[in-house]
């Protein structure tokens, strides 16, 4: 691993063998006059659990939904810079972003289940992108409850409606829905901060045994949750990312004066 | 100690203010209910006398095909047959309401989904402005200008049932357009955004997510639609030809139940048959009021069980 040191910022690169999803190099998004991501270049590994963590406000959130491009439905958001997708900047208008978002799933801080049945939800994408076949949806719609450790408690009740479950299996169904179109990478904004304690760390199972088949990066204000899951750790301040490194080395050893600071509790 | 004791045990000023507010805002409600329950009870009794005083059958009045309180039939009976009345009213609002609803999805989507600024910024304003214009402006202009157009495609002599419907479509189309942007607006974002994030379009979005959620709110505005187009009396009247027959085409002029009973309030003698049986089609508007607002409830009630 060859490592960059300079002053301010500590951002590790992957092995030249190291298979890389998804990355960002320059990433510079404004709201209006506002620079939100002040030039953001970080790569994302396959099949790890990479954590973004950092204050409120620090442009964490803003980072994840532009690797979607969710940030083009805000009318007043631009951003500049690649985002390569497999080596592909997908940050171009001629990108299929409707199909690139199958590939690059998203969960949100608030469980979002349309108000539909648990199965409709599930087969609600697939069914626009095109699967009219009965059987695959069924199939689809085993599998990722499986995958997202929910099939045992809703096998039964596959057509109530979704917004009857609990905060915690609400939330396992929409990583269920995103996870249904066969993506790479899942990105979650945030995924437990709306959830008691038990269904925080169903989640957190849910989510180590996804990350065999998914690079998963995900937004947490708790530290706990990104040194307990993630294999690597980005820190992010003011819209820079200030560390980036295993999750061991970032919370153990930080190279920065201003990482140490936040993950030992004292600011942010 | 036992001042603070006694303090308690007595009235304050603010409880008495408490009581007062209460009083007051009682007043107010129990006067409006006395006012509702006199109209209602007013036009029931005036609207049944004509079958409990004049001995028309109620079954004539519904299915009657000849409009004409002051002559007698064959059959000895006055001709008080309302159904050409009934079925113009009918005829018109679904009309209107039929042309109307997809104009006001249509708009209301534009203004919430697609351009928002714009929604905002000119086409609000407009429909605001739609909404406030009186409805004899509207008759005005109907009768200048949807008139002698029917008048010229179709021949005749342009008033019929769809130069009403199409003034009454002009007419409920801000109030069903504003009614669904607010529907749409409150649909909210986090179902946009999770179909979005599942790689939908924002045409399948608006389709399958906005439009889903929003269908009860829809239904109602249209029911409101529906309602306001059934009650309009001024402007129908001066376009829909106010013949009292059983409309057969929809370029010949026809009646509504509001248009006939403009027509000939200031003509009838209190207390006389022709006069009751007016109040007996104000009984029937009054009834379909009730129906509309019972409508709008149970969808509404549909929609949040969903």
């Amino acid at each position: 691993m060859s490592e960059k040191v300079d002053l301010e910022t500590h951002i590790i690169k992957m092995k030249p063998d190291a298979s890389v999803d998804l990355s960002t190099k320059d990433l510079h998004v404004w709201y209006g006059q506002n620079e939100a991501i002040k030039g953001v270049t970080l790569e994302f590994e396959e099949n790890k659990i990479t954590s973004l963590i950092g204050p409120s406000g620090c442009g964490k959130s803003t980072y994840l939904r532009s690797l979607n491009r969710m940030n083009d439905e805000i009318q007043i958001a631009r951003v500049t810079g690649e985002i390569l997708y497999h080596g592909k900047d997908i940050n171009t208008p001629e990108t299929d972003v409707y199909e690139m978002r199958k590939n690059i799933g998203m969960v949100f801080q608030r469980p979002n289940p349309f108000s539909k049945s648990i199965y409709d939800n599930i087969s609600f994408a697939l069914k626009r992108h095109g699967v009219k076949d009965k059987n695959a949806l069924d199939e689809a719609v085993e599998t990722s409850l499986k995958q997202a450790a929910l099939w045992e408690q809703v096998k039964d009740d596959l057509h109530k409606n979704a917004l009857a479950l609990s905060g915690g299996q609400q939330q396992r169904l929409c990583i269920a829905r995103a996870i249904a179109l066969k993506p790479d990478v899942l990105l979650l904004d945030e995924p437990a901060s709306a959830l008691d304690p038990i269904s925080t760390s169903q989640v957190e199972d849910t989510l180590l045994q996804l990350k065999e088949k998914y690079s998963i990066i995900i937004v947490t204000h708790n530290m706990q949750q990104a040194s307990r899951i993630s294999d690597y750790t980005a820190f992010f301040y003011l819209g820079n990312v200030i560390e980036y490194d295993e999750t061991r080395k970032v919370f153990t050893r930080p190279k920065i004066q201003s990482t140490e600071d936040y993950v030992s509790g004292n600011f942010g | 100690m036992e001042d603070s004791q006694k303090k308690l045990a007595e009235h304050s000023g603010k409880s008495r203010l408490e009581k007062i507010g209460k009083t007051i805002s009682f007043l107010c409600i129990a006067f409006i209910v006395f006012v509702v329950l006199s109209i209602l009870y007013f036009v029931a009794s005036k609207g049944i006398a004509t079958f409990t005083k004049d001995g028309v059958s109620l079954i004539d009045f519904l299915t009657g095909k000849i409009w004409n309180p002051g002559s007698i039939g064959e059959n000895g009976k006055p001709l008080t047959g309302a159904l050409p009345m009934i079925a113009g009213s009918f005829i018109v609002t679904l009309l209107a309401a039929a042309v109307a609803t997809p104009f006001a999805i249509g708009a209301a989507i534009f203004m919430t989904e697609i351009s928002p600024t714009v929604g905002k910024k000119i086409l609000q304003p407009v429909i605001e402005l739609l909404v406030g214009i009186p409805s004899v402006v509207y008759g005005f202009i109907g009768l200048s200008v949807v008139v002698p157009f029917m008048r010229n495609t179709f021949g005749g002599s342009g008033f019929g049932i769809i130069s009403a419907a199409i003034v009454l479509f002009v007419m409920i189309l801000p109030t069903v357009t504003s009614m669904s942007v607010d529907t749409l607006k409150s649909v909210p974002r986090y179902y946009r955004e999770a179909s979005l994030a599942l790689g939908a379009t924002r045409w399948q979005t608006i389709y399958k997510v906005v439009l889903r959620s929003a269908t009860p709110g829809l239904l109602t505005a249209v029911v409101f639609g529906m309602a306001r187009a059934f009650g309009e009396a001024l402007a129908v009247q001066m376009v829909i030809g106010n013949a009292a027959l059983m409309p057969t085409n929809l370029i010949t002029p026809a009646s509504t139940l509001t248009s006939i009973l403009t027509m000939n309030m200031g003509n009838t003698v209190m207390g006389t048959l022709e006069n009751n049986v007016l109040w007996s089609l104000a009984l029937i508007l009054l009834v379909m009021a009730l129906f509309f607002n019972i409508l709008t409830r149970w969808i509404g009630k549909k929609g949040a069980m969903n």
